[in-house]
């Protein structure tokens, strides 16, 4: 018998970015700290050894610069992966990246992709404090012509990062340093995950509850309380915000007759109301309550520990979202 | 500092008006310093210097008669610069810019039917009428991009050079054979960008010359009150590790030779360079500018240096070019940007359907997916091309 391999979030990062750069030479990795240092959260660790300094690059503290450098790289047909320490310092690198990168090949009529991958840390809970805790998601979905990946355990993680990868257009590729060190099974054999297909994690009859990334887990809790007291629920990890799968969910809710969409960006303008809008408007008659949304609180991100585990989408909002969805109060 | 520079038969005496603009003067009175260029050389060169000039023209008329929309910066008074560093350069090495791109873009190659259509909105259009006048590409004429946005375009020149090193060294296993061309104003020397690029280019040893267009002004803001050391720019470059050099860029025989020994030792050295390339545009900056900022007189100087007249001066002066040619030339370019309006307001503008593709290559959803332009021969985009399994298109 074999035993299932369990590893890392961040190992099964390292194994998608190796095993397309032994496949692909096309592909290379820049970014801070990724060559000598091993990466700042030990993502690319060993991976200047066996690429060397030409494939893995350390880069100064100039995301503005290297993201740009990769795009201009991108549209002469490499494939880089640009590592953004945190995806809050990708702010800096705003242009390029939402400017440039999803827009290349439609401005150019066609004739410049931009097969680029950023990818980094992103999301709250780490009490960075506000200018580090950012959910780009909740800014960057508003545009137009690049695809979002938000895995939520390493097996996803893996297979999504390697099609990022072989595609041909920009990725935004959005992990949580909260979540490196969780394991997870990876089989040996090679496999990817096409983007825009959701997961049923768990199935229900009585809620919807639709969530991507580290939330995901949060509804996986509250989903096994809520189980304990009666109230089944579906749980359905999108993994990725664009394309968004809202077939599956759709599909759900029409068993369910319920929905509760869980974000942890904020509410306003979010994939979280995008999300429901679209639910709304696929099952206008097959809903028995609106659809509940959990966000994270509308403020800055908060310092204090226990300020931020409420601003969170934890698993206790979360379960208060589905009793009062499924008339549970 | 090197100061490649010479002065041409024909110029007229640099004045203090030249002083106040660059705050220096020394590279224009430097001596002459140049091979013999081939007289069929010069006079293509002249040829694309007036058919810059007057479809530029051109684009000024039907901007008024609303033809074309948005912003529309012309060229008028740089032909020289684009004319010179293009023919200084090879084909294959990339080339990227900001916004006063429609230069560039004809220098490069590129059919100005497909540029003035770009313009006019037209499916005809290098772009099929996505992009508009700032943001001209040419995937078959290695233009990478007019850029809208101040700066954007330093550090994607860095990565198109970039890429041409890792593709003949890391991939090939060869020796690089490429530089880029990245253009830029004055006015991006003071971008963030600018400067990562510039850091990154001297660090890793990218093959990229930062060409800058200093023609004194960005908008209304004469260089020196937006940027430091204005009458030495080169002094930013040494900051990187970057040589520098002081271009004439008023003197399309003079630009080419510059920018042909840069280029070559940018080839050799695998180095970046930079180029304080001295220029004027004659027009505002863009078509609602009444340089208010400036004076008649200033004007009337840089005007008296044309650079297309600078070369009919020294052509005629040297036998290659008489009164009849260069009339026939000039007629010859009048009919073919006539004729280039005429098929641009020919072409039809792009189908609904175009609104949805060139989102993504690999279709999903709404988006069908991407297709070439007209002017590359309007097949579909990248062999390969994948569809994502959506389960239900419900977007
Ligand atoms: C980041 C950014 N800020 C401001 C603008 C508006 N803008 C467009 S052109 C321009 C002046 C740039 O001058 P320069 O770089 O010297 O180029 P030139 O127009 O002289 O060719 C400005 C401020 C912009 N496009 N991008
Ligand atoms: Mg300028």
């Amino acid at each position: 018998m074999t035993a299932v391999r369990e590893i890392e979030f961040r190992d099964a990062l390292r194994e998608a970015m190796s095993e397309e750069m032994r496949r692909d030479k096309r592909v290379f990795l820049l970014g801070e700290e990724v060559a000598q240092y091993n990466g700042a959260y030990k993502v690319s660790r060993g991976m200047l050894d066996e690429f060397g300094p030409r494939r893995i690059i350390d880069t100064p503290i100039s995301e503005s610069g290297f993201a740009g450098l990769a795009i201009g790289a991108a549209m002469m047909g490499l494939k880089p992966v640009v590592e953004f320490m945190s995806w809050s310092f990708s702010l800096v690198a705003a242009d390029p990246i939402l400017n440039n990168a999803p827009k290349m090949l439609y401005m150019s009529g066609g004739q410049f992709g931009c097969p680029v991958v950023f990818r980094g840390n992103d999301g709250a809970g780490g009490q960075l404090g506000s200018t580090h805790s950012w959910c780009v998601e909740g800014l960057y979905s508003n545009v137009p012509g690049v695809k979002i990946a938000i895995p939520s355990n390493p097996y996803d993680a893996k297979g999504l990062l390697k099609s990022s990868i072989r595609g041909d257009d920009p990725v935004f590729f959005l992990e949580s340093e909260r979540m490196l060190g969780n394991k997870g099974h990876v089989p040996e054999e090679e496999y990817v995950i096409p983007f825009g297909q959701a997961k049923v994690l768990r199935e229900g009859t009585d809620c919807t509850v639709a969530s991507w990334g580290r939330p995901v887990h949060f509804c996986m809790d509250a989903a096994e309380e809520l189980a304990k007291q009666g109230i089944s629920c579906e749980v359905i990890d999108l993994r990725t915000v664009r394309p968004l799968d809202i077939g599956t969910v759709v599909r759900s809710v029409r068993k369910t007759s319920t929905c509760v969409v869980v974000d942890q960006s904020w509410s306003f303008g979010s994939p979280g109301s995008e999300l429901a809008s679209q639910v709304h408007r696929h099952c206008f008659d097959d809903l028995d309550n609106y659809v509940h949304r959990v966000h994270t609180a509308d403020v800055p991100t908060p310092y204090a520990t226990n300020l931020e585990q409420d601003y969170l989408p934890n698993a206790r909002r979360i379960a208060e979202a589905i009793r009062s969805a499924t008339y549970n109060l | 500092m090197t100061s490649l520079s010479n002065a041409p038969t024909g110029q007229p005496a640099v004045t203090d008006v030249h002083a106040k603009v660059y705050g220096d003067v020394d590279h224009l009175q430097a001596p002459p310093v140049r091979a013999e260029i081939p007289a069929a050389k010069q006079l293509a060169w002249l040829r694309d210097m007036l058919l810059i000039r007057e479809f530029e023209v051109r684009c000024m008329q039907a901007y008024q008669e609303k033809k074309i929309g948005g912003f529309c910066h012309v060229y008028i008074g740089q032909e020289a610069v684009a004319v010179g560093c293009t023919a200084a350069v090879r084909h294959e090495d990339p080339i990227v810019t900001a916004y006063r791109d429609h230069g560039h873009a004809l220098a490069r190659g590129m059919d100005p039917r497909h540029c003035m259509a770009e313009m006019f909105g037209r499916i005809g259009g290098c772009a099929k009428g996505k992009g508009g006048s700032m943001h001209m590409f040419d995937r078959a004429n290695n233009l990478y991009g007019g850029h809208g946005i101040v700066g954007a375009q330093t550090p994607l020149g860095a990565g198109l050079a970039f890429a041409c090193k890792y593709m003949d060294e890391v991939i090939d296993g060869g020796r690089n054979t490429r530089v880029a061309l990245c253009f830029l104003g004055d006015g991006a020397l003071n971008q963030g960008a600018f400067h990562e690029a510039m850091n990154l280019a001297g660090l890793f040893d990218i093959p990229v010359i930062y060409v800058v267009e200093n023609n004194g002004y960005s908008m209304g803001t004469a260089i020196a009150r937006g940027t430091t050391m204005a009458h030495s720019l080169v002094t930013k470059a040494a900051g990187y590790g970057i040589d520098g050099y002081v271009v004439d860029g008023m003197d399309v025989l003079g630009v080419y030779a510059d920018m042909k020994r840069i280029a070559d030792k940018c080839r050799e050295t695998s180095r970046p360079a930079f180029v304080d390339m001295r220029t004027y545009r004659f027009k505002g900056h863009s078509m609602s500018d009444p340089r208010k900022y400036r004076t008649k007189e200033e004007e009337d100087v840089f005007e008296a240096d044309d650079p297309i007249g600078r070369l009919e001066r020294q052509m005629k002066a040297s036998g290659a070019l008489t009164d009849e040619s260069f009339k026939a030339m000039q007629k010859s370019v009048r009919e073919q940007v006539r004729e280039c309006v005429a098929w641009s307001d020919a072409s039809p503008v792009p189908g609904p359907e175009e609104l949805l593709t060139d989102v993504f290559v690999e279709p999903w959803g709404p988006y069908p997916g991407s297709t070439q332009p007209e002017m590359n021969g309007g097949t579909p985009n990248m062999p390969g091309t994948k569809t994502i399994d959506v389960k239900e298109d419900l977007l």
